[in-house]
């Protein structure tokens, strides 16, 4: 089966965020980047399912000349190729979705299965995966935790308070997965080294006016007073106890 | 008009649909507009007090055999004919998995923006000048959304609900016109859970363990198992050492939590395990670093070893319920 996962540079951020002067975005300057987690999921899912049917994963971004580090650590989990829509521009989910669309649609591959992240770590849009099916008129189940298919059918499955809701799709099929679907690889050295050597296919996207203007980004302030210290040693369990009972849980 | 799409079970709204309401209904008094509510299934129609309440004048009561199980793209296809048909300025969802998946599908039908994880928004000329979350909430984007129908979501436990002394919504049956393909996405079955307890999200307490744990949760359960209500989750780094599975992990890509009171154990506080478990009401922290992020974030600590400490309050409540 041919698969296309659609993956995401993000800035890793495990600490406090700070922005640039000008407030439009997060000062990278002293930040790594990385596939935003939904995604690294998503191209696991993608291997996974190729290591079982046969066929091949192609990895593809939308960003700048640098997301090629992330396509090659897709590539270095198992993705066969990498395709980069390459642009210095801020987009947004809807000119993502159409350059996605587009090149699905001109790369020539019948795609069985198009994977995205439920959700991009930076940007939260929640739409790039179901714009790109509406697009290309392909059914979707989104938020998906657990994924298999079968006979030319995706199973999908979501959480629900209390169990899990399960679909069935005929493939070709859009299918957006959230973190905790599998386990991400650890790609070995070898096949970061034979990744760095895959060659790129490069493409320009068409950009569209997006009619979300950003204004400015915020870092909200958060309440870092001290807390109250209970004790330092088991004897403070009775003022947890305490505690709980003042808020009535116990 | 303002048409909020509400999620409920049996005719009563869940929170996340109270607090999209309360915000489109302040919405739509800025802009001197009606509010109307649309829900969805066999009981939607039993809606009309709930959304009355939060101030919809009418509930457009989507029902028919073939939208008694949930199904994104004729929801989305229904809520387009529904905003069409009643000349809606903007759409609400609130941004649960639903919300968030049928409002997509029905911005992308509309060929509009949808602007996702809204916490504020008001009218700036022909268009909106809202605020939204990113990063799970550590980052906040102020934007103008330009558009002819604005689709927006709620992020959840952003906003308060807060209810008015207005009567039952009257009830608008409403019949969408399916097209081919609109039905092919449909929830097939559903499994309940095998575990037992509280779910996370809907937990009065959450205890929960990180790396200080060493993958040793059993005086957690014991505690939790000891309170009424309790369920027991985890951080990213204890998912990562495979101590516990995905479905306990608090944060940015896991369960938010909102309980009256969340007792992380040795979790240091990162960025994004603080994004899951901001809607907590009260945090007492039991950390071994009096200097670690989750310290400067909690309301109480214990500087100790959760291993002593953890047992020892199960010990001392076990002696207060004798």
């Amino acid at each position: 089966m041919e698969i296309l996962t659609a993956i995401k540079r993000v800035p890793e951020t495990g600490s406090k965020v700070t922005l640039t002067a000008d407030r439009t975005a997060i000062d990278t300057s002293s930040l790594g980047f990385t596939v935003s987690p939904h995604e690294e999921c998503a191209v696991e899912a993608g291997v996974q399912l190729v290591e079982e049917h046969g066929g091949a994963v192609t990895a593809l971004t939308l960003g700048s000349a640098d997301a090629t580090e992330q396509l090659r650590s897709a590539i270095a989990m198992g993705a066969d190729h990498g395709i980069l829509l390459e642009t210095d521009e801020r987009w947004g989910p809807a000119a993502t979705a159409d350059a996605i669309a587009a090149a699905a649609d001109e790369d020539g591959t019948d795609f069985d299965l198009l994977l995205f992240g439920n959700e991009s770590a930076d940007a939260a849009n929640h739409q790039v995966g179901v714009r790109v099916a509406e697009a290309l008129d392909l059914p979707c189940v989104t938020g998906v935790k657990g994924l298999d298919v079968t006979d030319g059918t995706a199973v999908a499955e979501r959480e629900i308070p209390g169990g899990t809701e399960v679909y069935e799709v005929a493939l070709p099929a859009v299918v957006t997965v959230k973190e905790g679907t599998n386990e991400p690889r650890y790609p070995s050295m070898r096949a970061k080294m034979q990744a760095r050597k895959t060659e790129i296919d490069r493409r320009d996207p068409d950009p569209r006016d997006d009619g979300l203007e950003l204004v400015a980004l915020e870092v909200p302030e958060t309440d870092d007073s001290p807390a109250e210290i209970l004790g330092e040693s088991p004897d403070a369990a009775a003022d947890v106890v305490d505690v709980l009972d003042e808020l009535e849980v116990i | 008009m303002v048409l909020v799409v509400v999620e409920h079970d049996g005719g009563v709204i869940d929170d996340a649909s109270a607090q999209a309401l309360t915000l489109a209904r302040d919405l739509a008094a800025a802009v001197e507009e009606p509010l109307e509510a649309v829900a969805f299934g066999p009981e939607a129609a039993g809606v009309a007090d709930d959304a009355g309440a939060y101030g919809a004048a009418v509930v457009n009561a989507v029902e028919g055999d073939d939208l008694d199980d949930y199904a994104p793209e004729a929801y989305a296809r229904a809520v387009v004919q529904c905003a069409e048909g009643t000349g809606s300025d903007a759409v609400v969802a609130p941004g649960t998995d639903r919300g968030s998946e049928v409002l997509a599908h029905a911005a992308a039908k509309l060929d509009e923006t949808m602007a996702a994880e809204v916490v504020d928004v008001a009218p700036d000329g022909d268009g909106y000048e809202l605020t939204r979350q990113r990063w799970g909430g550590t980052l906040l984007e102020h934007a103008r959304l330009h558009a002819d129908t604005k689709v927006l979501t709620v992020a959840p436990n952003e906003v308060s609900a807060v209810p008015t002394d207005d009567g039952p919504a009257d009830v608008n049956p409403f019949a969408p016109d399916l097209e081919a393909g609109d039905l092919r996405v449909r929830r097939t079955r559903v499994e309940e859970s095998d575990v037992e307890g509280v779910p996370l999200s809907e937990a009065r307490v959450v205890v929960a363990g990180g790396r200080g744990t060493d993958g040793d949760f059993e005086a957690l359960e014991e505690l939790a198992d000891r309170l009424p209500d309790a369920a027991v989750g985890s951080s990213r780094a204890a998912v990562n050492e495979g101590w516990r599975p995905h479905d306990d992990q608090i944060g940015q890509t896991g369960a938010k939590i909102a309980p009256e009171i969340y007792v992380p154990c040795g979790i240091s506080g990162a960025v994004q395990h603080m994004v899951g478990c901001k809607g907590a009401e009260n945090v007492l922290a039991v950390n071994t670093d009096p200097d670690a992020a989750i310290v400067g974030k909690a309301d109480w600590a214990v500087v100790a070893d959760l291993h002593e400490v953890v047992p020892a309050v199960t010990e001392e409540l076990e002696r207060r319920t004798e």
